[in-house]
C-alpha cells in the first residue's frame, strides 16, 4: 500500500498533474479576462485596467444599437427553445419508443447540424432565404436556429427516455389511460428535467449562434452575435467586454440550472 | 408479444411524430445545401468548370493547404493541452472531477465570439501577454501577436478544447483501476504504466477528440475571421469573402462543396475505423 502512495508522488505524476492544472488555467483565462476589462475605465482595451467603472454597462443598457439586437436575439431564442422542445421530444419519442421506418437515416439527418460546417450551412440558408426574400425576417432566423438547436433537445430527451421506464406508461394504459394521457401524466413528468435541459441548450445555441446570423442579418434586423461581430471588426470598445461578461455569466447561470435539474433527476431515479 | 406491441409506438404513429421536424429539415437544411451544390455544378448547364478553376487556382490551393495545416496543428495543440486535463480529471476525487468538468463545459457553452474576443484582448499590443512579457524582461517593446497563423492556432485550440477533453475523459474513465494498479504492483514505473496501459486504452477517445477538433476547425469561421489576418485566411473566411464581398456565388458554392466533401469523407473513414476498433475489442 505504501508503495502506491510513494509511486503517486513520483516526478512523472507531478509533471502530469502540473500539466493538467496549466491546461485548466489556459482554458479559463480567456473566459474570465473579459470581466476586469469591462470594469476598467480605459477607452481602449487595456490590461491590467486602471480603476473601476460601470460606465460601459450603462452605455450598453442605454444604447438602442445594443438593446435592439439583444431583444431580437432573445425573442428568436425563446421561440426556438419552445419549438425545439416540442418537435425534438416528438422525434425522441419516435426514435426511442417507436418502430420508425428508416430510423438510422432520420437520426443521422437530424443530428447532422452538430457536425456540419457552420459556414456551409450559413451560406446555403442565406442562398435560399435571400431568394425567397425572407433574409433578415424573424421567421427565417427561427427556422434556421431551430435546425441548429433541435439536435441538443433530441439528445437530452432521448437520454431521459432511455432511463425512464417504458413499463410505467404501459401500466397507465392498461389501467385505462389513453396513450396521450399516459404520456402526458406519466412519461412527461419523468423526462421533464431532461426536456428543460434540452430547452436551455437550445436557447443558448440560438442566442449565441454567430455564423448563420452573420449571413441572415440585415441592417435593421440583426442578432446580438452579429452586432458583436460588427463591433469587433470596426470599433472594439469596452462595451463589447461588458456584453461578453453578461453573456458568460448568463451561460454559467443557465448551466447551473441544468446541473441542478440533472441532480434532481438522478436523485428521483435512484429513489424509484 | 401483444404487450411489447402496445409498448412501442406503431410505425405510422412514429412517422407522424417525426414528420413536422422532418419537413423543416428538408426545407431549411437539406434543400438549401442541395441548392448550394447545384450552384457549384450548373452554370446553367452541368459543368465541372468551377471545380477545375478552384482546384487549379494558386490562391485557393494555398488556402486549402493552410486550412488543413492549421486544423491539424489546432488538433495537435488541443490534444497536448487536453490530455493532461482529462487525465487530471480522471485521477481526481469525485468533487474535484466535477469542478474540472464544469471548467471544461462552461467555455463550451460560452459564445465563440466572446472567447475569440478574449483572445484579441490577451494578444493585442497593450494586452495581457505583452504586459507579462515586458515585465519579465523577455521583450522591451510590445510584440504584434495578433492576426497571424500562430494566434489563430492557439485561439482555435482553446475554442475546441472541450471537444478534445470530453471523449478522452470518457475513455480514460472506462479503464478499470485494476489495470494500472497491477502494472504498478509488478514494478512498472508510472511512465511505463502510462505508456503501455493508459495511453493505448485511451486511443479511441484520443482519435475521436482529434478528429472532432480537426473536422470542426476545417470549417471554423468566427475565430479565424477575428484573430487571423489576410495572410492567415482560411477556407471559411474565403467562402464568406467570395459571397458577401465579391458576389461570386459559383466560387463560394464550389469551395463550400469541397469543404463539405472533405468533412464527409473524414467522418466516413472515422466511423469505419471506430467500428473496426469495436470489433477488435470484442
Amino acid at each position: 500500500m505504501s508503495r502506491f502512495s510513494l509511486k503517486r508522488l513520483s516526478v512523472s505524476s507531478l509533471v502530469a498533474r502540473t500539466a493538467g492544472i496549466l491546461g485548466i488555467v489556459f482554458l479559463l483565462i480567456p473566459t474570465v479576462i473579459v470581466v476586469p476589462i469591462s470594469l476598467g475605465p480605459d477607452r481602449y482595451l487595456r490590461f491590467p485596467p486602471r480603476g473601476f467603472t460601470l460606465e460601459w454597462y450603462n452605455k450598453l443598457l442605454g444604447d438602442q444599437a445594443w438593446l435592439q439586437p439583444m431583444l431580437f436575439s432573445a425573442k428568436i431564442a425563446v421561440m426556438v427553445a419552445l419549438i425545439a422542445m416540442v418537435l425534438g421530444t416528438m422525434v425522441a419519442l419516435a426514435v426511442t419508443r417507436g418502430r420508425l421506418p428508416a430510423k438510422k437515416a432520420v437520426t443521422m439527418v437530424m443530428l447532422a447540424p452538430i457536425i456540419a460546417p457552420g459556414i456551409v450551412v450559413g451560406v446555403a440558408m442565406y442562398l435560399m432565404f435571400s431568394q425567397m426574400g425572407m433574409s433578415g425576417s424573424i421567421t427565417a432566423f427561427v427556422l434556421a436556429h431551430t435546425v441548429l438547436a433541435v439536435p441538443y433537445v433530441i439528445i437530452t430527451v432521448s437520454a431521459a427516455l432511455a432511463t425512464s421506464d417504458a413499463d410505467l406508461e404501459l401500466a397507465a394504459m392498461s389501467l385505462g389511460a389513453s396513450r396521450f394521457n399516459a404520456f402526458r401524466y406519466v412519461t412527461l413528468p419523468l423526462i421533464m428535467p431532461g426536456l428543460i435541459a434540452g430547452g436551455v441548450f437550445a436557447f443558448i445555441v440560438s442566442f449565441d449562434e454567430p455564423v448563420v446570423s452573420f449571413f441572415l442579418s440585415s441592417v435593421h434586423d440583426k442578432t446580438l452575435p452579429r452586432k458583436i461581430f460588427e463591433d469587433l471588426e470596426f470599433n472594439v470598445s469596452p462595451v463589447v467586454a461588458a456584453v461578453s461578461t453578461i453573456l458568460t455569466f448568463g451561460s454559467i447561470g443557465l448551466l447551473g440550472l441544468v446541473a441542478v435539474l440533472r441532480r434532481g433527476l438522478s436523485r428521483g431515479g435512484s429513489a424509484a | 408479444m401483444a404487450q411489447s406491441d402496445r409498448r412501442s409506438l406503431s410505425g405510422p404513429l412514429s412517422f407522424g411524430l417525426v414528420l413536422p421536424l422532418l419537413i423543416i429539415f428538408l426545407f431549411v437544411f437539406c434543400w438549401p445545401i442541395i441548392k448550394l451544390l447545384g450552384v457549384s455544378l450548373f452554370d446553367p448547364a452541368f459543368t465541372l468548370d468551377h471545380y477545375r478553376e478552384v482546384l487549379g487556382n494558386d490562391f485557393t490551393q494555398v488556402i486549402f493547404l493552410r486550412t488543413f495545416r492549421v486544423s491539424l496543428l489546432v488538433a495537435a495543440l488541443a490534444l497536448l493541452i487536453g490530455y493532461p486535463i482529462a487525465n487530471l480529471m480522471r485521477s481526481s476525487p469525485p468533487f474535484w472531477a466535477m469542478v474540472i468538468g464544469a471548467c471544461v463545459l462552461i467555455p463550451l457553452w460560452t459564445s465563440v465570439l466572446v472567447r475569440s474576443f478574449a483572445w484579441t484582448v490577451l494578444l493585442q499590443r497593450n494586452g495581457a501577454v505583452n504586459a507579462i512579457l515586458q515585465s519579465l524582461g523577455i521583450t522591451n517593446a510590445p510584440l504584434s501577436l495578433l492576426y497571424n497563423e500562430i494566434a489563430v492556432i492557439v485561439a482555435q485550440a482553446h475554442v475546441m478544447l472541450p471537444f478534445m477533453v470530453m471523449p478522452i475523459y470518457q475513455s480514460l474513465r472506462a479503464i478499470p483501476d485494476e489495470l494500472p494498479r497491477a502494472g504498478l504492483s509488478l514494478g512498472a514505473s508510472n511512465l511505463a504504466v502510462f505508456w503501455h496501459i493508459i495511453l493505448p486504452l485511451s486511443r479511441p477517445g484520443v482519435l475521436a477528440g482529434f478528429l472532432m477538433v480537426f473536422v470542426v476547425s476545417l470549417g471554423a469561421f468566427v475565430t479565424p475571421a477575428l484573430i487571423g489576418g489576410p495572410s492567415s485566411m482560411m477556407l471559411a473566411t474565403a467562402i464568406s469573402t467570395e459571397i458577401t464581398e465579391k458576389f461570386n456565388w459559383a466560387r463560394g458554392a464550389t469551395l463550400s462543396a469541397l469543404l463539405l466533401i472533405a468533412v464527409a469523407v473524414l467522418l466516413l473513414i472515422f466511423s469505419r475505423f471506430m467500428q473496426l476498433n469495436k470489433l477488435e475489442q470484442k
